[in-house]
Parts: C-alpha cells; sequence; structure tokens
C-alpha cells in the first residue's frame, strides 16, 4: 500500500472506506450473479426468451451497479446529502409519472419507460427518503432554527402517499419501518415509537380493507385452505427436496413452475439447488452486513452519519429479512426482492446507490480521543472499580 | 473533496437526547435484526432437518430420489445385496414439442410400461410430472434417449440388486420400488436406524453407510438349497425347509425355504405359496421332539439314563384315545433305547411321569411356547393345546399336537448339546462370547452331554444312520409326523424331519431339514419315513458341507461321554 505520507484521492479513500463492508457487498453482488444462472433460466424458458437472458441483463446491470456504488462511496457526508436530494426529487417526479401515465402491470403502476428501459422509481427513493430523514433528524437536533422533525413528517407523508397509491404496499411498509427506526435511533422515547407502530397498524388495517390484493395475500397467509397458495407451497417444496445439500445446479425442478423464481423466491430456488448450508451461508452474510453497518453507525461521532448510515443499513436488513421470512413462509407474500440477489435492474442500481451512501458515511474520519463525551467515562468507571 | 474528511470534529452538540438513550436504541436494534435472522435460520435448520413433511406427493417425493441401502454381505463378504444405478423414465408435459408424436414414439419404445393412449391421456391431465417406467431395462433405456424427445426425462435411481438370485432369498426379503426394504432382513435395516440420516435430510451414499455382515455363508447356503431342491425332486415332496445353525453363537450360516423365489422380484416374494417355511410355517415336528422328553425326564430328577419302562402292551389308551407304537419292540426300554427305537410308549410314559405341568414349563423355559425373534420380521407363534389335557402330554412328548416353527426348534435343540445354554438365534454375525452375554442356562451340562450321547447312539445303531458321515462323528434323530388335515392324521402324508449334530461330542454345527409329504420311491422301498429321505438329504448336505465348516477327524474322540461312563448309561461303550 502507498505511504501514508502520499496522499491522494483514491489513497484516502482506500485508508478510510470499510474494506470489511465493501467487501461483503461485492460478495452478495457475486452471489447474486451465481444464483441467477440457478433461479433464470426456467423463467426465461417459460417466457419464450434465451435461456440466460436474465443471466446476461444481471451481468450488465452489475456493472454499472458496482461503478455507480464505488463512485458514490467518495463522496462527503455533505455530497451525500446533495446527491441523495437530487435523486429523491427526480425519484419522486418519476413516481408522479408513473401514477399518472406508467404502463399497468399486474394491477399497479409502478413503471416508467425510459430511454428503452423500464425503471422502477420507487426503488430510487427508498436510499435517498432514507437519507433525506436521516438528515432531517439530525439536523433538526443541532440547529434550533430548523424544525428538523416537521421537515421529517412532511417527508414521510410526501413519499409514503404516492408510493402506497401506485399501489406498493411493501415498499410504504419498508420505508415506514425505516422512519420509524430512524426516530427511534434519534432519541426518541420508546414512547413515541410504540405510537408510531399503532399509527402503521392502522395504515396496514386500512390497507387491508381497501386494498383486494393485500387483503388476499393476508388471507391466504393465515388461512392455508383459503385459496391459491401456488407460490408460497412450491417455495416450501423447493426447501423440502433442496434438503441441506442441494440437488446440484441447475438439478432443480420445482423452479420451473415457481413464477418469480428468478426475482421475489431466488432464495428458495437456491435451497432447492444448492441446499440449505448455503442459504444459511448468504443468510449470514445479509446479516453481517447489517451488524457491521449498525456497529460502525453506533460508533459514529457525527449525528447525520450514524443515522444516514443506520437507516441505509435498516432498509437493506429489513428487506432482505422480510423476503427470506416471505420465502420460508414465516410472513405472506409481499412482492419485495432479496438485495443484491434477486434480479433486477433498478433495484440493483438502487441498492448500489444506497451501498454508496452507506460506504461514503461510514468512513473513517479522524477524531480526537479528547472529544469523547462525558457519559463513555462514566460509563466505564463501574468496571474498573470492580477490577481494582 | 477530502478536506471535510480531515477538519477537527465539532464539538458533540448536546441535543436534548442522551447519547446513553440513542447507544441503547442501537444496541435494541442490533438485537431485533439479530433475533429477526435468527428466526428465518431457525426454521432453515427445520425445513432441512426434515422437520415438515413434503406436501405434493404427485411432483416432489416421485422425483426425489430413492435412497441408498447398506450392502448386505455373507459371513466371508461376499456380496448378497447392494445397489445398482438404474433407469426410469419421467415426462414433462409442458416441454413436449409435439404431444401426439411424443406419446406415439414413447409407447414404441416402451411397450411393456405403457401405450399411446394412456400416455396421451396424462399429457393432458394437466400435471406437469408423472413417471412412465420405473428401472428399465439397459436397452429401454437407450431406445428412449435415441428418440431425443424433449421433456422426457431419464432419471437415474438406486435399485436394489441381489447377485445371487434365489440364494438365501427369504433371509434376505426385498424391497419396493422405492427401494425401501418390504420383507426379510431388508425390512430390518429400515427399521435399525439407518435411515435416520436421512430423515434429518443427509442424503448418503452406499458407500458411507456400514454393510451388514451376516452370519450367513454362500458356499453352505447354495449346498443348502441345491440339497433341499435335489431330495425335494427326488422324493416327490411338495416343499421343503432347511437350517444351518451354529450352537455355540446361535449364527444361522444357512437357512432356505423351497418353493423359494428370486429375490430381484419383489412381487414373488409376495406369493403365498413362497413363505419362509423354517421360520413362519409350524409344523408339528414329530419324533425330533423326544429329544426335548429326554431333556424334560432327565432335568425333573425323577428319573436316571437308565430308567426302564415296559412297552409290551405295544399301546396306550387315555380316555378315548389309543395311542400306538410306531416300530414295537415289545421290550422294557431305558432312556437311551426309547430314543433309539423311537418309541411313543416309553415317551409317553417319561412324559406322564414327569407330570403335564413340569412339561408345559420345560417348553416354555426352552423357547418352544413363544414366536423366535430374530432380525427378520417374518416368524409364526407355536400352536399348542389352550387346555393341557394328559393326552396333550402325551402327544408333545413325541411331537404331536403341538406345532412349532423349524428355527424355534433349532433353538431350543442348540441349546439341549450345546451344553445347556439357550442362545437367541440370529442373521448376523456374532462371536460366542457375545452370544453367551443373554444366553440363561436351561438345562444341566450333564444332561446335554446324554442328549448328545442319544444322538450319537442314534447315529451309530439307530434311524440316524443315513447321515452317518464318516469324520464328523455326527449325532441325529430322525422324526416322522403324519398330518393332520381336517383334524385327522392322514397315514399316506407325512411330514418328515432330520437334524444331526457334528461333532456330537463337543457340538458346533446342527442340521435341521424338514420335507413336506416325501413319498416312498422304490429306491427307498417305497417307504417315506425320515430316514429314507429327510435323512438322506441331510447326510448327502454334511457329506458337502462339513469339509467346508471344519476338517474332520477320523480317529474315535477320546472320552467323548465321561459322565455317561461315570453314570454306566445304556450302551455306553467302555474303553
Amino acid at each position: 500500500m502507498a505511504s501514508r505520507i502520499e496522499r491522494s484521492p483514491l489513497i484516502d479513500w482506500w485508508r478510510t472506506i470499510d474494506r470489511v463492508l465493501l467487501g461483503l457487498i461485492l460478495t452478495l453482488m457475486l452471489a447474486g450473479i451465481i444464483l441467477c444462472l440457478a433461479g433464470s433460466p426456467a423463467v426465461a424458458d417459460r417466457l419464450g426468451l434465451p435461456q440466460f437472458h436474465f443471466v446476461k441483463r444481471q451481468i450488465l446491470f452489475m456493472v454499472p451497479a458496482a461503478v455507480v456504488m464505488l463512485l458514490v462511496s467518495f463522496m462527503t457526508p455533505r455530497h451525500v446529502r446533495r446527491a441523495a436530494l437530487l435523486v429523491y426529487l427526480g425519484a419522486l417526479g418519476l413516481v408522479f409519472i408513473a401514477l399518472l401515465w406508467g404502463v399497468e402491470v399486474k394491477g399497479a403502476r409502478r413503471w416508467v419507460n425510459f430511454a428503452g428501459m423500464s425503471i422502477q422509481p420507487s426503488e430510487f427513493l427508498k436510499p435517498a427518503f432514507v437519507v433525506l430523514v436521516a438528515w432531517a433528524f439530525s439536523e433538526g437536533g443541532k440547529r434550533k432554527d430548523l424544525p428538523g422533525n416537521i421537515i421529517g413528517f412532511v417527508l414521510l407523508f410526501s413519499t409514503l402517499v404516492p408510493v402506497a397509491l401506485q399501489p406498493d404496499i411493501g415498499q410504504t411498509g419498508l420505508m415506514a419501518i425505516c422512519w420509524g427506526g430512524l426516530v427511534f435511533l434519534s432519541g426518541l422515547h420508546i414512547f413515541w415509537v410504540v405510537g408510531f407502530s399503532g399509527v402503521g397498524v392502522v395504515g396496514l388495517a386500512a390497507a387491508y380493507k381497501f386494498l383486494p390484493h393485500v387483503k388476499a395475500r393476508i388471507d391466504r397467509f393465515s388461512d392455508k385452505q383459503s385459496g391459491d397458495t401456488f407460490q408460497v407451497d412450491n417455495a416450501y417444496e423447493s426447501f423440502m427436496q433442496g434438503g441441506w445439500f442441494g440437488k446440484g445446479p441447475g438439478e432443480g425442478t420445482i423452479k420451473r413452475i415457481l413464477p418469480d423464481s428468478h426475482t421475489d423466491f431466488i432464495f428458495a430456488v437456491t435451497a432447492e439447488e444448492f441446499g440449505i448450508i448455503i442459504c444459511l451461508v448468504v443468510l449470514l452474510l445479509f446479516m453481517i452486513v447489517v451488524l457491521r453497518g449498525l456497529v460502525l453507525a453506533r460508533r459514529n461521532d457525527d449525528p447525520f452519519c450514524r443515522l444516514a448510515a443506520a437507516g441505509l443499513v435498516m432498509l437493506f436488513g429489513v428487506q432482505s429479512v422480510i423476503n427470506m421470512a416471505v420465502n420460508v413462509q414465516l410472513m405472506p407474500a409481499k412482492g419485495m426482492t432479496l438485495p443484491f440477489i434477486s434480479y433486477g435492474g433498478s433495484s440493483l442500481i438502487s441498492l448500489a446507490l444506497g451501498m454508496g451512501f452507506l460506504l461514503a458515511v461510514t468512513r473513517k474520519r479522524p477524531r480526537a480521543e479528547t472529544f469523547t463525551p462525558e457519559p463513555y467515562a462514566a460509563y466505564q468507571a463501574p468496571f474498573a472499580g470492580e477490577r481494582a | 473533496m477530502t478536506d471535510e474528511y480531515f477538519d477537527l470534529p465539532k464539538p458533540r452538540a448536546n441535543y436534548g437526547f442522551s447519547p446513553f438513550r440513542i447507544q441503547r436504541h442501537f444496541n435494541w436494534i442490533i438485537v431485533i435484526f439479530i433475533l429477526a435472522y435468527g428466526i428465518v435460520a431457525g426454521k432453515l435448520v427445520l425445513y432441512g432437518s426434515g422437520f415438515f413433511k413434503s406436501k405434493e406427493k404427485t411432483k416432489v417425493q416421485l422425483l426425489k430420489p430413492t435412497k441408498a441401502r447398506p450392502l448386505i454381505t455373507d459371513r466371508n463378504g461376499e456380496v448378497l445385496a447392494t445397489d445398482i444405478k438404474k433407469y426410469s423414465v419421467y415426462v414433462e408435459t409442458d416441454k413436449l414439442i409435439e404431444k401426439d408424436r411424443a406419446a406415439r414414439l414413447l409407447a414404441q419404445a416402451l411397450p411393456q410400461y405403457t401405450n399411446q393412449m394412456k400416455l396421451l391421456v396424462e399429457f393432458e391431465s394437466g400435471r406437469n410430472f408423472f413417471w412412465v417406467a420405473r428401472n428399465i431395462s439397459e436397452e429401454e433405456r437407450e431406445r428412449v434417449f435415441r428418440l431425443g424427445l424433449p421433456g422426457v426425462v431419464l432419471e437415474k435411481e438406486n435399485r436394489r440388486f441381489y447377485p445371487n438370485g434365489t440364494l438365501a432369498a427369504h433371509v434376505l426379503g426385498s424391497t419396493d420400488v422405492d427401494n425401501r426394504g418390504i420383507s426379510g432382513f431388508e425390512k430390518y435395516i429400515d427399521q435399525t436406524g439407518i435411515s435416520d440420516l436421512e430423515k434429518i435430510g443427509l442424503p448418503v451414499t452406499q458407500d458411507e453407510l456400514k454393510p451388514f455382515e451376516l452370519s450367513i455363508d454362500i458356499r453352505i447356503q447354495h449346498a443348502l438349497r441345491d440339497e433341499l431342491v435335489k431330495g425335494i425332486n427326488k422324493y416327490k415332496a411338495l416343499a421343503g425347509s432347511g437350517i444351518v445353525y451354529d450352537v455355540t453363537t446361535g449364527e444361522i450360516i444357512a437357512l432356505a425355504s423351497y418353493p423359494d423365489f428370486d429375490a430381484n422380484l419383489s412381487t414373488d416374494a409376495q406369493k403365498p405359496e413362497n413363505i419362509n417355511r423354517a421360520m413362519v410355517g409350524v409344523y408339528e415336528m414329530g419324533s425330533t421332539f423326544k429329544a426335548l422328553n429326554t431333556a424334560l425326564a432327565l432335568e425333573s430328577g425323577k428319573m436316571n439314563i437308565n430308567t426302564a419302562f415296559d412297552t409290551k402292551e405295544g399301546e396306550m389308551t387315555i380316555g378315548k384315545h389309543t395311542i400306538h407304537e410306531y416300530h414295537g419292540t415289545g421290550k422294557r426300554l431305558t432312556i437311551p433305547e426309547i430314543f433309539l427305537h423311537s418309541s411313543n410308549l416309553g415317551s409317553a410314559k417319561m412324559a406322564l411321569t414327569v407330570g403335564s405341568k413340569a412339561q408345559q414349563d420345560f417348553l416354555r423355559k426352552m423357547g418352544i411356547l413363544d414366536r423366535v425373534q430374530t432380525e427378520l420380521p417374518e416368524t409364526q407363534a407355536p400352536l399348542y393345546p389352550k387346555y393341557w389335557s394328559d393326552i396333550s402330554t402325551v402327544t408333545i412328548s413325541y411331537g404331536h399336537g403341538i406345532s412349532v416353527s423349524a428355527l424355534a426348534c433349532v433353538k431350543a435343540v442348540g441349546a439341549l448339546v450345546n451344553g445347556g445354554r439357550l442362545i437367541e438365534p440370529t442373521f448376523l454375525k456374532r462371536t460366542p462370547d457375545e452370544a453367551n452375554k443373554n444366553a440363561p442356562v436351561v438345562i444341566k451340562p450333564e444332561t446335554s452331554e446324554a442328549l448328545r450321547y442319544v444322538m450319537r447312539l442314534n447315529a451309530e445303531q439307530g434311524t440316524a444312520k443315513a447321515a452317518l458321515v464318516p469324520g464328523y462323528f455326527i449325532g441325529g434323530k430322525t422324526g416322522t409326523a403324519e398330518k393332520a388335515i381336517r383334524g385327522f392324521y392322514q397315514k399316506d402324508k407325512m411330514l418328515t424331519t432330520f437334524m444331526a449334530i457334528t461333532p456330537a461330542d463337543r457340538p458346533r454345527y446342527l442340521y435341521f431339514v424338514i420335507l413336506d409329504e416325501p413319498k416312498g420311491i422304490p429306491e427307498t422301498h417305497n417307504l417315506a419315513t425320515s430316514s429314507w429321505n429327510a435323512g438322506a438329504v441331510t447326510g448327502k448336505l454334511i457329506e458337502r458341507t462339513a469339509p467346508m465348516l471344519m476338517p474332520p477327524i477320523f480317529a474315535q474322540p477320546e472320552d467323548p461321554f465321561p459322565t455317561m461312563i461315570k453314570w454306566n448309561a445304556w450302551g455306553i461303550k467302555k474303553s
């Protein structure tokens, strides 16, 4: 490695970036390509596309995704805030365009066609939203002249309402959870968090009441006899068939009849072909990313960086947990992808953006130990006393 | 761009919330994530360990590769059962391009398994997966492969193969199309927890499973079956069975029953005529039971080896039944003479002297009144009178009025001659020490010696001469029972049994042969009693197999029956 005396943005980046996190994310990206090889050819066959259509596209998207992530990770926290604001405004605009003129796919208007590609703007909204909320709460705490909490609430409604109208209850819920998590992590009393959870439950109840597909999915989950449980049943069979070691790459049979085997149910296909042990390894990778991210965030002295990192990690973590929980039938089907593993261009680029933000805000910055706040010393005292 | 990183951090602002609380809230979130991932991981582990049952039989269980089974070998490591890979054909209807053409070609390739109409109906049934044929031959596989039809899949499966066909088929049993044991030793294997690894989801190959080493010796097994079949053909018997048994370890060295079946054809194993006659068939054993009766008399303490009974009258009436001598001598006979001449009357008097209760207790102690439990699931409980009257005592003394399996008889006789230890028979290789661990002593060693003595005497002078193979110091006993058909004993339908021990001074092996309804032939002067047929078969069998089991000793053993000399038993030669 270059000498510490030499200074260049690249060397500074390499020294300050969290290389564990970077390595884990690149590993997940690679795993995504390998598992896409297992999950997608069957779907491509069904759709009459060339067998490796989705694999090729996944690799094709992986390159810009990696570039986006690495470039974004060079940003300073200030740049992160500005970039997030730009992405947020752009994505929100596209969400409205999708709502008004978008193509209806499976009963929802989530996509806009742009330069020959279809984009799901709500994917890009997520990381930008989290960063902006983190900024609002941290800045609101610091500066009395800025009504941070009010901005936080405004952001919540201005984001969630259009997304909920698409309708995309999965994304809405995901963002709501992250928002609640940020409120909690900004130090708000647990009382408020419980209150907001109550609002969330009311929201879910409303979705159940007024949105037929949400009602159908929850009904199906809670009552196995009530109707079409095709996907869920087949996911179940995938795990049964795969066993610990799987049937071997390409040997899966359930994947051929499992819709969305390359996106929402890639985890089940992984189980069938590569086995439950590999599933546990993938799960462990996600868990380490999340825990590493949260520990880095907790350690961070800068309120914005701390909250932004925590928010981005929660976004990533909650999405992965929900996807896996749906796959193993702990939750009703959600339409949520497994970060980096599921096929999907928009989701890949948006994840890269989010992880780039995360890497940027978790970079090491010099901090003088003298500025360690008083409570830390007080915290350590009893232990020292005990040892004496 | 990087300048901001190297600015001194601003003093931490107090923004109303305790930093402690923020740390605590972070810890909460971390705990929640660990729990959430943990729950998902837990469910995955439950899936992996087979906690849940597969729901859909159609697609899933049919496509699951059949499981591997352990190798079964004989006591010398010769393969008796192994797994081979065979092909099965299934169809994924959604991949078929031309259903009509596929049905026609497939039906042509596999005419034994299916036809065009049946296939077309299946193709249109909406099911995506179904088996066309399981375990097809190599030529059939080749034909299907050559068709090159998309959607027609050849799947490799484990299939049980018995290289020796009929040999020891009753012992080995059979497996079904999914390679599960359904009878014989195969069923036992499934019960030993060999499939537990598979139950928690770990696939196993045959190489990873410990082979089962049977007590069976394939050479002896072959000779036994061969001699049995020859005997059955020669004497025009309906059926037969035979056992070669190691009395010191309880190991069954060979067990054959005829008619038998090819173990590779599991449907044949289920046919009623192919039952295991050595274990499932129960028969009135006739005079071979006199060995038990002799032991009973000596064990009772009420008589000694030279106690004599009058058989002059030649018949005996108990209630409304009269029993007769078969080979009447019209003499007063000692116990060895009664055994030698197979005197029914003498045996009856011995049993009556001991008493009905003592007889029952003794037979129960010898395991005669219970089902024999070995590894094989096929076993039959004995049939004996519920109300044990005096006439029962009399007839049972010479082996009528009680039906037992050949193996039960072998187990009891083994104990009579091996010094008195009742060993549980086994089909697994075992050492004498292991055998003696759970082998209760049921008779005195002197009584055991007396039994060996009378059997040796019988081979030298009596009915067991047929099996007197030189060099092996044979002892033996015949048994001829008239078959009871609808409650009447038939004079011309007999079940003949023969047992032999070698060497009689220190027995190691017990041979037991049963023939069902052998006929008299000119060679036997049209006689059909045991020594002419079962005895002759056993003689040939010993001649053929004993040299494989132990070297012959042509010199007379020194002092083979010391206690008999001490007792001055009838017929003992004093040296």
